[in-house]
C-alpha cells in the first residue's frame, strides 16, 4: 500500500520584512510592537497557487503591453478569461501569449509588426489560462 | 459516502500538461533508468503497448507508431500531484492522500446530486491543473475503488460512477473478478477460487466463517465493505511501515567502491525519509542484482540488525556498506542495488537499552542540521563523502522532460 505524507516540500518562499527598528541601547523601538507583517511576493502575484504556473516569454509580439523577450509571465488557470484579457493559449498545439478578442474572434499581439490571428473554424484553440502578471528583471540573477 | 479520485495515467498526463501538441497522441513514461514502460496514456494503450515491458524490446515498435517516450520526471510528477491534491481539498473537508495519484474524499452529509458533484470535481481538476481524473463514489472505500474502476472502463459513465443503491453495486460486483477488489491480490484470489469465490459478488455473499478460516479478519472486513457497510475510515496519518530506496544504474557496475558509493547515497535518502516521519530504524535490508536479461544472473540480499535504533545516516550507511561488501562478487555486472529500512520504531516511544547507550544527542543534532541545510540550499548541498563525488553509476534519463514547475531554468517557453 503506497501512502504519501508531505513528501513534497512547499515551493518558493520569499519573505521580506516590512521594516524592523534597530534597538537603541536600553530603549526598545516603539515601532516593534506594530511589526506584524512580512510581505510575500507570492501573496501579491499568485492568487491560486495550485492553478498557477510561470512561463518564459520569447519574442517581441507583446512589447506594447510591457511584456518583453525573456520576461516571466504568471498564468492562472482558475480565472475565467474575458474579452481583452492577456491569455496563454494553445494554438494548434503551440503555447502563445496574446490578447483575447472574443468579439471579433481573434488573438491580438501588442506589436504592429504582428498581425491579428483570426480564429477560423479549423484553428484549434484552447485557452490555457489568464496572464495575471509579468515579471521584468533589470539585473537578472537567474 | 466516499469518493475516490484517481488521475488517469498520471505520469503520462503530467508530460502532456505543458506540451499541448501531445494531447491526443500516444505517450509512454519509462521507469527509473529507462528500464521499462510504467505509464501509458489511453492512446498508447489503444496501440496494445504492454505495461512493464522492457523498453529496449519495444524501441522499434514505438518509433514506428510515433509514440512519445519520456524518462520519469519525479520532480514534475510530485509538484503536479500536490496541485491536484490541493485542488481536491476544496471539495471536501476530510481527505486522505492515498498515493501520488489517488485521493479519498469524505462526502458524508452532502445532499446534492453526487454524480453532478463528481463531474464538477473532474471538470475543475482538468481546468485548473490539466490532469484528467476519474471519480468513483460509494458508501465504502472498497466500493468507491470499484466504482472508480467502472468510471474508467464504462464509456457511458463519462469518468464518474456513483454506486448509491445496493442494486447498482450488485450489478457491478457480479461482473467484477474478485482479484480486482481492493486488498485481494493474485495469491488470495487463487485461494478464494478454491472455495468457489470468483467474482466480487460471490465474495460479498460468502460465508463469513469460511472466509475467516481461509485468511485473517481483513477479508471479512472487505466482504462487509462490498455490502455497503463502511469499516474503513479515512486514515489521516499515513505512515510507511517500511522505507525502500532503490535504483538501477546507468552503466553496469563492476567495482565494489562504486556499489558502496551508491548504497551510501540510498541509505542517506532513506534516512531523510525516516527522519521526516519521526522514526528510528532497527533493521535494514540490503540487496543487489545483475540484469535478468543477461547470462549469469546473480542476485543476493541480506538483513542487518543495527546495534541500536537510529536515524543517523553515518551509522546506517556504514552497515549498509558492510552488507554490500558481503553481497559483492567480482565477476558480476550489477544493474541495481538498494536498501530497505524494514524494522521501524517510533522515535517518541523508545525503550532504552540498559547495556547500549543508543543514539547520542550529538548524532541527533548532526542529522537535523544536515536536513535543515539541504532543505534550504537544495538536495545534496552537504552529503557524506562516502557517496562519492563523481557518480558514474547515476541513472540513465535519456528522455527527461524539463522540470517546468520547479526550476526557473526550465519554465515552459511561449511565443
Amino acid at each position: 500500500m503506497l501512502k504519501l505524507q508531505g513528501v513534497f516540500k512547499r515551493r518558493y518562499h520569499l519573505r521580506l520584512p516590512l521594516f524592523s527598528g534597530r534597538v537603541p541601547a536600553g530603549f526598545p523601538s516603539p515601532a516593534d510592537d506594530h511589526l506584524d507583517q512580512e510581505l510575500d511576493l507570492n501573496e501579491l502575484l499568485v492568487e491560486h497557487p495550485a492553478a498557477t504556473f510561470f512561463c518564459r516569454v520569447s519574442g517581441e509580439s507583446m512589447t506594447g503591453l510591457g511584456i518583453f523577450d525573456g520576461d516571466i509571465i504568471v498564468v492562472d488557470r482558475a480565472v475565467e478569461p474575458q474579452y481583452g484579457d492577456i491569455v496563454l493559449a494553445a494554438l494548434n498545439g503551440e503555447l502563445t501569449c496574446k490578447v483575447l478578442d472574443t468579439k471579433k474572434k481573434r488573438l491580438l499581439s501588442a506589436n504592429d509588426k504582428y498581425p491579428p490571428i483570426p480564429l477560423d473554424e479549423d484553428a484549434e484553440l484552447i485557452i490555457e489560462g489568464v496572464v495575471t502578471a509579468s515579471i521584468h528583471q533589470y539585473r537578472c540573477s537567474r | 459516502m466516499f469518493a475516490l479520485v484517481d488521475c488517469n495515467s498520471f505520469y503520462a498526463s503530467c508530460e502532456q500538461i505543458f506540451r499541448p501538441d501531445l494531447r491526443g497522441k500516444p505517450v509512454v513514461v519509462l521507469s527509473n533508468n529507462d528500464g521499462c514502460i510504467v505509464a501509458r496514456n489511453a492512446e498508447a494503450k489503444a496501440l496494445n503497448i504492454p505495461e512493464l515491458q522492457a523498453y529496449f524490446t519495444l524501441k522499434d515498435f514505438l518509433n514506428h507508431h510515433k509514440v512519445h517516450v519520456f524518462s520519469s520526471n519525479y520532480a514534475l510528477y510530485g509538484d503536479i500531484s500536490q496541485r491536484v491534491m490541493h485542488t481536491l481539498k476544496h471539495f471536501s473537508p476530510d481527505v486522505e492522500v492515498y498515493s501520488i495519484d489517488e485521493m479519498f474524499l469524505d462526502l458524508s452529509g452532502f445532499h446534492q446530486d453526487l454524480t453532478t458533484y463528481g463531474q464538477n470535481i473532474k471538470a475543475t481538476v482538468w481546468k485548473e491543473v490539466r490532469i484528467p481524473v476519474s471519480v468513483g463514489i460509494a458508501p465504502t472505500k472498497t466500493l468507491a475503488k470499484l466504482a472508480n474502476y467502472a468510471a474508467k472502463k464504462i464509456p457511458n459513465c463519462y469518468g464518474v460512477c456513483t454506486l448509491d443503491q445496493p442494486y447498482k453495486w450488485d450489478w457491478l460486483l457480479k461482473r467484477m473478478p474478485v482479484q480486482k477488489v481492493w486488498g485481494v491480490g493474485k495469491r488470495l484470489s487463487k485461494r478464494l477460487a478454491g472455495i468457489g469465490v470468483c467474482t466480487a459478488y460471490e465474495l460479498a455473499k460468502a460465508n463469513k466463517k469460511q472466509l475467516r478460516k481461509l485468511t485473517n479478519v481483513c477479508l471479512e472486513r472487505t466482504a462487509n465493505e462490498l455490502n455497503g457497510h463502511a469499516c474503513l475510515g479515512l486514515d489521516e496519518v499515513a505512515e510507511k511501515k517500511q522505507i525502500y530506496v532503490t535504483r538501477s544504474f546507468g552503466e553496469k557496475v563492476t567495482e565494489l567502491a562504486s556499489l558502496q558509493e551508491a548504497i551510501t547515497l540510498y541509505a542517506t535518502r532513506a534516512c531523510e525519509k525516516l527522519r521526516k516521519q519521526q522514526h528510528w530504524v532497527q533493521t535494514i535490508h540490503v540487496f543487489a542484482h545483475t540484469s535478468p536479461f543477461l547470462p549469469n544472473y546473480y542476485s543476493n540480499s541480506l538483513v542487518v540488525k543495527l546495534p541500536y535504533p537510529t536515524d543517523d545516516p553515518r551509522l546506517v550507511s556504514a552497515y549498509a556498506k558492510r552488507g554490500i561488501e558481503l553481497i559483492y562478487r567480482e565477476s558480476a555486472l550489477f544493474l541495481k542495488c538498494g536498501i530497505g529500512l524494514i524494522e521501524l520504531l517510533d522515535k517518541h516511544h523508545q525503550q532504552k537499552d540498559l547495556f547500549s547507550p543508543g543514539q547520542s544527542n550529538r548524532s541527533n543534532i548532526l542529522s537535523s542540521t544536515l536536513d535543515t541545510i539541504n532543505q534550504k540550499y537544495g538536495r545534496s548541498t552537504v552529503f557524506l563523502a562516502a557517496q562519492g563525488i563523481r557518480k558514474p553509476w547515476k541513472m540513465r534519463q535519456e528522455f527527461l522532460s524539463p522540470r517546468y514547475t520547479t526550476r526557473w531554468q526550465d519554465l515552459p517557453l511561449v511565443r
